[in-house]
């Protein structure tokens, strides 16, 4: 397989890198909560047969200028610069939790800028009867139970490496905290149900299944709302992100959707 | 220096195990240790303490904004403050403040402090307050990540409504407003109401307070002891920005309970101390840190500091345990200074050299302290504490933060209420 390759793309002014890796058809990943402090061993399963490409959104490390984003309209366009940038107009998208957000909205925004998507369970409703958790209302050590089903995945994506900077680490990890929150806060509701509709492409819908912050109940009501063909899939043994908790159960559902 | 008498109005019935059964006494503080009829009690029991402050004699009077909080019921300081304006005729109304981004649009800000200083004669304080993140983020919902600028753009927007003469328009990021034209104006208009800043450490604020020429107050419930690192932190800033060391840029908040003898403050003031570190501060956690409520500047200077203190093992720095609920504690930290009005005399006046504050304000009722002992600290601090402190600065500085009132002979009486019973 080829090494991971480095570039970078101007969102607002603001670099925002793009990883990439492998070779193939190419699949565009848009990490969650955490964003991509490291490469994953999911992006590193997709990499096998296809070429993953990663962009990092604003705020996350890898790239600033969230705080030039004040509404949701602000996020969708910076997001299809950026996918624009990474060569991702047109291929499939995988998001995560607040990256499987941006993919759906951009997707209503533009579609048929996406061939296929995967939801990895998005926010982006709130449901007086699924309430979801909040994501920043928590103490340090709790970040990880909630966040997946195995807490040491997360805290081991976000642990700094030996080589990397002491103050600027933890910064980026809390930047990441702020980027979602510019977003999401404070019930992660976009409004993204009033855009649903306009999603064409085949769209696969991934929960963990103990997915302790957003309530599977929403699987059923992102599928309802999308006009192209929807498959629903739970994953067993996972959290919410998904991709930390079960990495090779996650390339294999989505491999098989993207066929 | 001048001395203000600062109430938080804390409902004064939480329960005995509330720290146990509770998770917080902040947000989501439970509606069932509400009751509204003792709340009647208290807040009118309140009013009478500021009022009685007021008669006694210092300089002014402090009053606060919380939301969803057990021990500050004043989600509007306004509608306290705009009663006591009545109701006092002398002291400095100090609205310690308006949290700016919680108003919308934030010019209404602008006219209720307008109202209150035409009421007053040219009384206010204008306190302008981020705001916790218990109060903006969680109880009002506002975004973190966006909070400051609005709340500097709030402050810009409620400045030029005081100033300009003329209606304008102004096109904020946050704020759109084709006619802005605020009615009433402040009495104290020259060019406006002394504005302060209650901040908590962080360096933006204090070169924000200087550029502005503001007042900064660390609003701290630790006392003197952990204020000192903070307010030395400020003077230094200072310093460097070329601003002299004029205290009255300084404001700070002390605890204090004085009785005749020594073993009457600590029998005196026990009780409410230990209500107000034990059930008062019980505050979950999960609230203190929102994403980008703090900025990067202050996280960086945060973890630089905690990285060269384990580089050089430097274990000398004063430490002041935030922990502490038992009296003994509470005192051997500073949170609270109590004693016979001399001894309490004593200790201010060494702690305002120390942090070198001309603005001291003084929490006198705390916890569940009854009107009865809170007007007894009031009454014997009026009259044997405030005389030896007033003078304390003057010989040197001039106050350029205080109001600017109407002469007395200028100002109204409100008539006395019962017009048959006065004649």
């Amino acid at each position: 397989m080829s090494e991971l390759e480095i570039s970078s793309v101007a969102v607002n002014g603001y670099p925002c890198r793009v990883w990439q890796k492998g070779t193939g058809a190419p699949i565009g990943y848009l990490a969650g909560l955490a964003g991509l402090p490291k490469w994953p061993a999911f992006a590193e399963a997709l990499a096998v047969n296809h070429k993953v490409i990663a962009p990092s959104i604003p705020g996350f490390p890898g790239a600033e200028g969230h705080r030039e984003l004040d509404t949701t309209l602000d996020w969708i366009v910076a997001m299809r610069e950026l996918l624009n940038g990474a060569n991702l107009e047109g291929p499939p998208l995988v998001g995560v939790s607040i990256g499987a957000t941006l993919a759906a909205e951009v997707a209503a925004m533009w579609p048929h800028k996406v061939d296929k998507l995967v939801l990895v369970a998005p926010f982006g409703m709130y449901d007086e009867l699924h309430p979801t958790a909040s994501p920043w209302a928590q103490q340090g050590h709790e970040f990880g139970s909630l966040f997946c089903k195995n807490g040491d995945a997360y805290s081991d994506f976000i642990r700094r490496p030996n080589d990397a900077d002491p103050v600027e680490w933890p910064i980026e990890m809390a930047r990441a905290r702020e980027a979602s929150a510019r977003l999401l806060w404070p019930m992660g509701d976009t409004r993204i149900i009033r855009r649903l509709h306009r999603i064409i492409c085949p769209t696969l819908i991934v929960w963990g299944a103990d997915d302790r912050l957003i309530p599977k109940a929403y699987a059923e009501k992102f599928a309802e709302a999308i006009s192209g063909p929807t498959e629903i899939v739970e994953i067993p043994d996972a959290g919410h992100l998904v991709d930390l908790d079960q990495p090779e159960a996650l390339a294999e559902e989505v491999l098989t959707f993207l066929g | 220096m001048k001395q203000l008498w600062f109430h938080l109005m804390p409902y004064t019935d939480l329960p005995d195990d509330f720290r146990d059964n509770h998770p917080s006494v902040w947000v989501d503080v439970h509606s069932s240790l509400f009751d509204p009829r003792k709340a009647h009690g208290m807040y009118n029991d309140f009013m009478d303490e500021l009022e009685y402050a007021a008669d006694c004699g210092f300089d002014g009077i402090c009053v606060n904004e919380h939301h969803s909080n057990g021990y500050g019921l004043m989600p509007s300081p306004n509608l306290i403050a705009s009663s006591l304006a009545r109701r006092t005729s002398n002291a400095a109304l100090c609205v310690m403040g308006n949290s700016l981004a919680l108003y919308n649009p934030p010019t209404r800000v602008a006219e209720e402090f307008a109202m209150i200083d035409c009421i007053s004669g040219g009384r206010l304080i204008a306190g302008f307050p981020v705001g916790t993140p218990m109060d903006t983020c969680y109880a009002y919902g506002q975004n973190p990540s966006m909070l400051r600028e609005r709340y500097l753009e709030a402050h810009d927007l409620v400045m030029k409504a005081w100033k300009e003469k003329e209606t304008f328009s102004f096109n904020g990021r946050y704020n759109q407003q084709r006619y802005v034209n605020v009615w009433p104006r402040p009495v104290q208009d020259d060019p406006h109401p002394p504005v302060w800043i209650p901040g908590g450490g962080s360096v933006e604020t204090w070169q924000w307070c200087a550029e502005m020429d503001y007042v900064y107050c660390y609003l701290s419930y630790y006392g003197y002891k952990a204020g000192m690192a903070t307010m030395k932190g400020f003077w230094e800033e200072m310093d460097r920005l070329g601003k002299d060391r004029n205290p009255y840029r300084a404001g700070f908040l002390q605890f204090v309970g004085v009785a005749e003898t020594e073993e009457e403050a600590y029998k005196l003031y026990k009780e409410p101390a230990e209500y107000f570190y034990g059930r008062c501060l019980h505050v979950d956690p999960r609230y203190a840190t929102p994403p980008g409520y703090t900025t990067e500047a202050t996280m960086r200077a945060g973890i630089q500091g905690q990285v060269s203190r384990v580089a050089s093992d430097n274990k000398t720095a004063l430490v002041v345990d935030k922990k502490a609920r038992e009296f003994d504690a509470i005192l051997d930290n500073g949170y609270v200074i109590i004693g016979t009005p001399d001894q309490v005399a004593e200790k201010l006046k060494e702690v305002a050299q120390e942090l070198h504050v001309g603005q001291l304000m003084l929490l006198l009722q705390y916890g569940n302290m009854s009107r009865d002992v809170a007007m007894y600290n009031t009454k014997l601090y009026a009259e044997q504490v405030l005389p030896q402190l007033k003078d304390i600065w003057d010989d040197e500085w001039q106050n350029h933060w205080w109001p600017k009132p109407m002469a007395a002979d200028h100002r109204s009486t409100p008539l006395p209420r019962n017009l048959e019973a006065a004649e």
